[in-house]
């Protein structure tokens, strides 16, 4: 179990070096492609049954000296806050190898060697002790996303791939130059833990603050640096729709809580206020522009907007309730989101539409696909005795705590979500198919229900059964409120005084 | 003082000037069709200079010719760089070259000629011996530029080229007589000293940095001295702009090392040309960066790309201790390995009567041959700077240099600016990976030329996973050199 993280990281590295070597052999290259993110996934869950959830400290720790000139090291370890989203990674990329099963037809085999790259990368990202190592991984999921966009999207996807890599770098490159600020402030180190310990001045919190914010802000995203996304959501292929909802939006959030706030406490709970005000505004705003989709892809697009607004909301109320009700609520988006960006992609390979309006009496000739979309959606309005559910609540309750005039707000958002997901459930699965497609909806095979079911499975374990997921994460949330709670909000008059 | 100078530091410069007389003679009794005689022979002089400037490195600085001349662990790993440099250019070339008919003795004497000439910049120790390796390197460049004699781009190429470096010959001269005005002396480590001493606030001596400092700026193609830049890179045919753009910076870098870093390095004088390196850095990030958006044509492209990446390096430059001239080393080391790559695959691309210059060649580059096209977006994305590719490091080097040394905000203009960079990269995998192709002819270049592609596009991954070794290298020789 030593090094059981670096063999997370490398496993989908070695993986997709090998298929490099499968050119010609279909079969082989999609079932070995399967095999791998199975196998990490198996890992992964060992390494959830070995961690000790009664401590903040981080689990399976590895240190090695990486480049010293610069300081940098190859460390990665997990705690409570990052062990469900690389489970949650690891869960979600044998599901976008099935759904690309038959979906992509050209190139399979580099969109198998981008995907395997993309989870390296992905769980790099979260298990990284080493500020410049996360920037390596967190970097290095552009270029196979960026791939994935432009070369197995749909029509206008040159626009999307471009747009999406150019926000996101905008973001990363300040980020960067915040490492390097703190590189500086923290005593030449770039190592996370100790960086968190050092206290810095009003000036650096200040900017740093801020670079963070727009770094994660835009990944999340948050408004209004959201407008890469329904772009890039709607011309992705199914598998590239789920790993963007699914995980890559969950970093933004993972960034908030991991470096945001324990480095810049007294920043962040300055101006957390600014922060949960524009989440509220997140919530309302993409649940009304989901309202106005005919596109299906794009309505859950907004619906991610408007749920990861909870999250941040969860994060910034600063309590137990808002950090823990946001940790799940990331991995709850993450599994239902790409649910249903999942049964999106089925239903496109079937009418190759998208369009709620080529949507219409489905539950008839797929009654499975019915039944399961309809759990998908109930979950994301946060019906009761689904994860959504307690997730939201939590972080309600929380924000109820700190504010209740924008707790009230974001209800609002909840029951607007019941609105057009309920709307859609009625357009897409009852009433009668159109015309054109009828006799051509055979439902969903087996390869399809295993790649669903799990999710739908988990959908309901973790909204029946929370106490478990919670507590894994309950130790680090404490110790990391605990590290804010010692913050005095930053005063602005320091920020401008030279020190 | 000595009555026999010791020859041995430079062993290398005595070698290759016997073995460019050679070349040159040989040569003469070569026909054309066994013109790989001179190739084979070029190559091998480049081969010799690596093993005995390896053989005579020393861990200490050597001064010979009268403290005229230099060989310190900066300068052997210069000089080591740029033959393995020259040698790339000349195997990317030579198919090239044949089907332009340049591939020719001429062609090869004056690439041995400009090496020459860096390597006695990379080595010098006084302002003349600077200078005269500077003067040697251009005119070397000037003519190739114009070997393509019935070519009109590349003549009014050369010719620009030729003014515009002669002015900035021109002033680097005038600022070096100042300099001599005020201290006396030619040999660098003395101005040093003597500079240190009088404490360097002489109005005289900051005239005479502001005209090093613009011959420098033209030399390096910096703005507001970038004019010659794009069309010299555009005008040239492909074999001699990937001369131009590999080797000759690392002369330039030495160069800068040399003169401002060492010569006028005292603390004093060292605000004075931070603060122009700052104006010349600044404005080269963003003319570079926003007018290469503005190309279809690649060369002028990456010559736009070029003047950005040297306010890059200046700004590890001008951070004006040794964290920043290790910085400024290891990226101009990967500049030149990036830039070999880019040059290097136009003219893969390239056929008799076709230059593959223009960014739609590109198009579907990967339908046509995959390999090519992974190991071009490896060399953009590391232009662009993404990791895992070097390019990350070579900038993260910098931007840490100048954020140490208190420069925030440059950091800040930098990344933006790396970030409108960034555009004209990506779009160019766009290219390549997203459009239909318009060419479908084959793509078939020697065996030499494959080896040497493939492992220049790999070096970008390997390095950046990987890139103590040669960081290393770079902070060693620098600290050892100061």
């Amino acid at each position: 179990m030593k090094n059981v993280l670096s063999i997370l990281i490398f496993l989908p590295l070695a993986g997709s070096v090998l298929l490099g070597f499968m050119r010609g052999h279909d079969r082989l290259m999609r079932w070995s492609a399967l095999g791998v993110t199975v196998a990490t996934f198996l890992v992964s869950v060992a390494v959830l049954l070995a961690f000790n959830p009664a401590t903040h400290e981080m689990q399976f720790v590895e240190r090695y000296p990486w480049a010293p000139s610069f300081n940098i090291e190859y460390a990665v370890g997990v705690d409570g806050i990052s062990i469900l989203l690389v489970l949650l990674t690891t869960l979600l990329c044998p599901i976008c190898v099935l759904a690309s099963w038959t979906a992509i037809t050209s190139r399979a085999q580099e969109f198998m060697i981008a995907i395997l790259v993309m989870e390296a990368a992905m769980i790099g990202t979260f298990v990284a002790l080493d500020f410049v190592l996360f920037f390596v991984f967190w970097e290095a999921m552009l270029i196979p996303m960026y791939l994935i966009i432009g070369v197995w999207g749909g029509p206008n996807r040159i626009y999307s791939a471009i747009k999406f890599f150019l926000y996101t770098l905008a973001g990363s490159l300040l980020l960067l130059v915040a490492i390097i600020v703190l590189y500086f402030a923290g005593g030449n180190t770039f190592d996370i833990l100790t960086l968190m310990g050092r206290s810095y001045s009003a000036t650096v919190q200040f900017w740093v603050f801020w670079a963070f914010f727009l770094a994660f802000a835009i990944k999340i995203p948050m408004i209004p640096f959201h407008t890469w996304l329904p772009d890039a959501h709607v011309e992705a292929p199914a598998a590239g729709s789920i790993i963007l909802a699914g995980i890559l939006l969950k970093m933004g959030g993972y960034g908030f809580l991991r470096f945001c706030l324990p480095m810049v406490p007294d920043a962040s709970l300055a101006f957390s206020t600014i922060i949960m005000t524009l989440s509220v505004g997140a919530i309302l705003y993409g649940a009304f522009m989901a309202l106005a989709q005919t596109d299906v892809k794009k309505l859950i697009a907004y619906s991610s907007v408007s749920h990861m607004g909870f999250v941040t909301l969860g994060i910034f109320v600063l309590n137990t309730r808002g950090v823990e009700g946001a940790l799940l609520q990331m991995v709850n988006h993450g599994i239902t989101t790409g649910a249903l960006f999942l049964a999106i992609g089925q239903f496109y390979d079937r009418s190759h539409s998208r369009l709620l309006e080529d949507f219409g009496g489905i539950s008839k000739p797929m009654p499975m696909y019915g039944a399961l979309w309809v759990i998908f959606s109930f979950s994301s309005f946060g019906f009761p005795g689904t994860n959504s559910f307690i997730g939201e609540f939590l972080v309600l309750v929380g924000s109820f705590e700190r504010h209740w005039l924008l707790a009230t707000a974001a209800t609002l958002g909840l029951i607007l979500s019941a609105f057009y997901m309920l709307w859609v459930v009625r357009k897409a699965l009852f009433g009668t198919v159109v015309k054109s497609l009828s006799g051509s909806l055979p439902d969903l095979n087996v390869r399809e229900l295993v790649a669903a079911i799990p999710l739908a499975v988990l959908v309901f374990v973790i909204g029946l059964y929370p106490r478990p997921w919670l507590s894994v994460m309950h130790a680090s949330v404490e110790h990391l409120l605990m590290q804010v709670g010692a913050a005095t909000p930053l005063q602005f008059t320091e920020v401008w005084t030279r020190p | 003082m000595q009555y026999i100078t010791p020859l041995a530091p430079a062993y290398p410069e005595l070698f290759l000037l016997v073995m460019i007389c050679v070349v040159l003679v040989v040569d003469l009794f070569v026909s054309d069709d066994r013109r790989i005689v001179t190739y084979a022979l070029t190559q091998l002089t480049l081969g010799g200079c690596v093993a005995i400037t390896y053989a005579t490195a020393s861990p200490e600085p050597v001064y010979t010719f009268s403290g005229m001349f230099v060989d310190d662990v900066m300068a052997d790993v210069l000089k080591l760089l740029v033959y393995l440099g020259v040698m790339a250019v000349l195997v990317y070339s030579r198919a090239y070259i044949t089907a332009r008919e340049m591939f020719r003795g001429e062609f090869f004497v004056l690439a041995l000629c400009a090496t020459l000439g860096m390597m006695i910049m990379i080595s010098a120790n006084h302002l003349l011996t600077l200078y005269l390796g500077l003067e040697l390197l251009s005119l070397s460049l000037y003519s190739m530029v114009a070997l393509q004699r019935d070519s009109a781009v590349a003549t009014e190429a050369a010719m620009k080229y030729f003014v515009l470096g002669a002015l900035a010959s021109g002033m680097l001269l005038y600022g070096m007589s100042m300099l001599y005005g005020v201290t006396g002396v030619l040999e660098i480590t003395r101005l040093a000293q003597i500079i240190a001493e009088g404490g360097g606030r002489d109005v005289v001596l900051v005239f005479a940095l502001v005209f090093v400092v613009a011959g420098l700026g033209f030399k390096l193609g910096a703005v507001p001295f970038h004019m010659w830049v794009p069309d010299v890179y555009h005008g040239a045919p492909t074999a001699v702009t990937l001369f131009i753009g590999s080797a000759p910076k690392l002369a330039a870098f030495a160069f800068i090392m040399r003169l401002l870093a060492q010569g006028l390095g005292a603390e004093q004088l060292a605000v004075e040309w931070q603060q122009m390196l700052i104006v010349m850095a600044v404005l080269s990030l963003a003319v570079g960066n926003i007018t290469a958006i503005a190309q279809s044509n690649l060369k002028r492209m990456l010559a736009y790309s070029t003047i950005g990446h040297m306010g890059f390096l200046l700004l590890g430059i001008l951070a004006g201790n040794l964290v920043g001239y290790s910085a400024g080393m290891f990226y101009v080391v990967i500049y030149v390995l990036m830039n070999l790559g880019a040059f290097g695959m136009i003219m893969v691309l390239a056929r008799s009567g076709f230059e593959a210059e223009n960014l739609e060649d590109f198009k579907g580059l990967n339908a046509r041959n995959p390999w090519y096209a992974f190991v071009m977006l490896l060399l953009m994305f590391s232009m662009a700077g993404v990791p895992p590719t070097v390019g990350f490091y070579a900038k993260l080097a910098v931007l840490q240099a100048v954020i140490g040394a208190g420069f925030v905000w440059l950091a800040v203009v930098a990344v933006l600016f790396a970030l409108i960079g960034a555009f004209y990269y990506v779009r160019l995998v766009k290219l390549m990976y997203f459009d239909a192709p318009e060419d479908t002819a084959p793509i078939e270049p020697r065996r030499d030329v494959r080896i040497l592609m493939g492992a220049n596009g790999l070096a970008m991954l390997v390095l950046g996973v990987l890139p103590e070794p040669l960081l290393r290298l770079c902070i060693s020789s620098i600290q050892a050199s100061f």
